[in-house]
């Protein structure tokens, strides 16, 4: 398709929707799927048939519609309305047009001015939910490949670059890396052949943000990519996806086949001269291939292990070519920075952390599900405001960010703003954006044995400070839970925290010590508690408690 | 839910189990036989035989000209691959940490008290006991996967509702 095309398609399908009376959205991310989101569809689409109003009516799946906590959840246009927990019997009530029946539905009705949604700002979910992913045009209708459209005839490449500098948009995998800084360093990069590569293994615990963008908005990500190849000069990209989201994979197989034949990937986009291969390499369950260096070796085919940097990828990435490695939710950001601007997207956020943060907000939380915030807005806003707080008047202790990098943050340090440098002075990290509330019904030293766990388990065992310090840490943590520990342990544990900090050879081990350091550094006491010599009275009940957790 | 996660449990018919040899033979020419698909031949192997025999993985090395001790390294990295046999039914528990403060330690606790060990097959050959480490469907937690399905909000007596389904002693 020609530019043209692309604008003619988009309104030629706004023009069908107004002739619509109304436009139901099924969300059908996995969630919501696996609560029964699949009938609910196929009855409102059966209701539809069976009503003989087809040319009126129109049901379509739609990405994650955020309040994974009241699925199954179906979105009415007309009436603007998001009905929660949805069964295949309320099809005729739902697509009645006399209001008196859809009043039927009033206590499935979820407040859309509730502060879960009044208090979001989506920029990268603009879409989730309010286009079908299985369907290219409806990304067009929502002003898709505008932006790609956009770069490629009015911009030259370093345009398109210094407009992502301007936004001051930083890497979302969690370090946080200037994004137009590393597009800068593959641009200058002599050599014909380079990479654009977007991480998609999302493997942080608790974490999902990559997965519903994935699901719900696929063409959103293709189109950052293409416009991020136009900019340093690319022609292949990869999507290395975890092997465990299946739908993903799916939605992301038909979104390419369908971009490619409308010719928006591939070759002569958008009858350009420019073009853009995609191929999707799919993850083997390693969590060490989130790090950057083993992810380009998951994608040569060979086992996952970093490798010591420099040289970065920029300058030598696949195969030895310069590769701009980027995470999902960036190259979702950046569609919208070239078609609104760098300046627009600057004034959103905090100084150093522009944009907004997409967040899973899972545990012990009211509203489970998935949230996108201005950068700066508080914790206790996200989780007690957004999240509605702990439910059944459980109490909040801390909550989780970064998942096995990040740390645990406790109730008073509860007002500060989400964004990279305050997450780190508190000792976690922005991370990738998995937020898990825990109340006191968690034991704090077994959460910290757990991430422990999951570091030794992940290791690729390449380097030894990260190779065995995580198995002794664990060891250290587990006799601890069985409350056989001393305080030499105690010591030990913040020895070797600062060994594998500083030894490691990449971010797994680096940031392994993370949730440890921050549990002794904020619950010191449910450690000390647990140490066999002092038995206090309450030494005891809290080992019993933490035998009851322990596997 | 992906094909390659998930071995179909049912009995093949005999013409696609024929082709099997036929169906990888494609996968890897595909890939120009390409050592940098390893991975990707894999994943196809491991769905059309349901997991990798010692014989596979050298049929692998030689057609993509790489050493047997790659391939093996490489399948043994992944802990996608599995060089047993699985189960009929496979049961997944994700053990994420928002399924593990939601109590994702009593649905293993079913899984190895009825069928087998994390990380093995009961002995009649029926049910294989796997963990996770997050599947990402936080908030559903605890979360499963039974067969490739995504079963939410589990609890330990829906989930022996489940087994008894099946079969399971």
């Amino acid at each position: 398709m020609t530019i043209e095309e692309l604008y003619e398609t988009q309104s030629a399908e706004l023009d069908r929707r107004k002739r619509l009376e109304n436009r139901i959205y099924c969300c059908t991310a996995a969630g919501c799927i696996s609560c029964g989101a699949e009938s609910v569809k196929k009855a409102i689409a059966d209701q539809i048939r069976s009503s003989g109003r087809e040319g009126k009516l129109e049901v379509c799946g739609s990405g994650c519609l955020g309040l994974c906590s009241r699925g199954p959840l179906v979105y009415s246009e007309r009436d603007n309305e998001l009905y929660g927990e949805v069964a295949p019997e309320d099809a005729p009530a739902l697509i009645s047009s006399n209001p008196v029946d859809r009043e039927q539905l009033r206590f499935k009705r979820a407040d859309l001015e509730a502060p879960f949604f009044a208090k979001q700002h989506r920029i990268v979910l603009a879409n989730s939910g309010r286009v079908d992913p299985e369907n290219v045009t409806d990304y067009i209708a929502a002003g898709g490949y505008q932006a790609l459209a956009k770069a490629l005839t009015e911009m030259t490449p370093a345009e398109v670059i210094a407009e992502i500098r301007t936004s001051g948009l930083r890497g979302r995998g969690g370090a946080g890396y200037p994004t137009g800084l590393k597009w800068e360093l593959v641009a200058r990069q002599p050599t014909d052949t380079k990479y654009v590569v977007c991480n998609a293994d999302e493997g942080d615990p608790g974490a999902f943000m990559d997965r519903s963008v994935l699901e719900g908005d696929p063409h959103r990500v293709l189109e950052g990519m293409a416009i991020a190849a136009y900019a340093v000069g690319a022609q292949q990209g990869f999507i290395y996806v975890r092997g465990e989201y299946g739908l993903a994979i799916q939605r992301l197989q038909s979104a390419i086949r369908q971009a490619e034949r409308e010719h928006l990937l591939g070759n002569r986009i958008l009858e350009t001269g420019f073009q853009f291969r995609i191929d999707l390499r799919i993850g083997a369950g390693a969590f060490v291939c989130g790090e950057e260096t083993a992810l380009i070796a998951s994608i040569e085919g060979k086992r996952g292990q970093p490798r010591q940097r420099p040289p970065y990828p920029p300058e030598s990435g696949l195969w030895g070519k310069p590769t701009l490695i980027n995470n999902v939710e960036t190259f979702a950001n950046v569609a919208r920075i070239i078609e609104r601007g760098g300046e627009w997207f600057a004034s959103i956020g905090t100084e150093h952390s522009k944009g907004t943060k997409v967040f899973a907000l899972a545990g012990r939380i009211q509203n489970t599900g998935l949230i996108e915030v201005e950068m700066g807005t508080p914790l206790r806003e996200i989780i007690f405001d957004i999240g509605g707080g702990v439910p059944r008047g459980g109490k909040f202790k801390a909550v989780q960010t970064g998942g096995p990098s990040g740390g645990c943050i406790p109730e008073e340090l509860l007002d500060t703003p989400v964004d990279y440098e305050s997450l780190a002075a508190v000792g976690s990290i922005m991370g990738s954006g998995g937020m898990i509330v825990m109340d006191e019904t968690s034991d704090m030293v077994d959460v910290a044995r757990f991430f422990m766990e999951f570091c030794m388990d992940e290791s690729c065992g390449k380097c030894i400070p990260c190779r065995a310090g995580t198995v002794q840490m664990h060891d250290i943590l587990a006799r601890l839970t069985r409350g056989e520990g001393t305080p030499a342990d105690i010591d030990m544990l913040e020895q070797l925290s600062s060994l594998l900090k500083e030894a490691s050879l990449c971010g797994l081990g680096q940031s392994a010590p993370n949730p440890v350091l921050t549990t002794l550094k904020y619950f010191r006491h449910e450690y000390e508690a647990k140490l066999k010599e002092p038995a206090g009275a309450g030494a005891g009940d809290s080992a019993a408690a933490a035998g009851g957790e322990e596997r | 839910m992906p094909t390659h996660v998930q071995e179909s449990s049912k009995p093949r018919a005999a013409a696609v189990r024929d082709n099997r040899a036929k169906f990888l033979e494609r996968a890897m020419s595909r890939h120009h036989y390409s050592g940098d698909a390893l991975i990707e031949v894999l994943h196809t192997a491991q769905e059309l035989y349901g997991y990798l025999t010692p014989e596979l993985l050298k049929t692998i090395a030689r057609k993509l000209k790489l050493p047997p001790s790659r391939v093996l390294g490489v399948a043994t990295f992944y802990h996608f691959f599995s060089l047993e046999p699985k189960g009929e039914h496979s049961y997944i528990v994700c053990l994420g940490t928002a399924c593990y403060v939601k109590g994702a330690l009593g649905l293993l606790e079913v899984l190895e008290r009825r069928c087998a060990m994390a990380g093995s097959t009961s002995p009649d050959g029926k049910v294989s006991v796997n963990s996770a480490r997050c599947i990402g469907a936080c908030g559903l937690a605890p979360a499963m996967i039974r067969d490739g399905e995504i079963l939410g909000r589990m609890t330990p007596e829906k989930l022996n509702e489940d087994l008894d389904r099946i079969g399971v002693e």
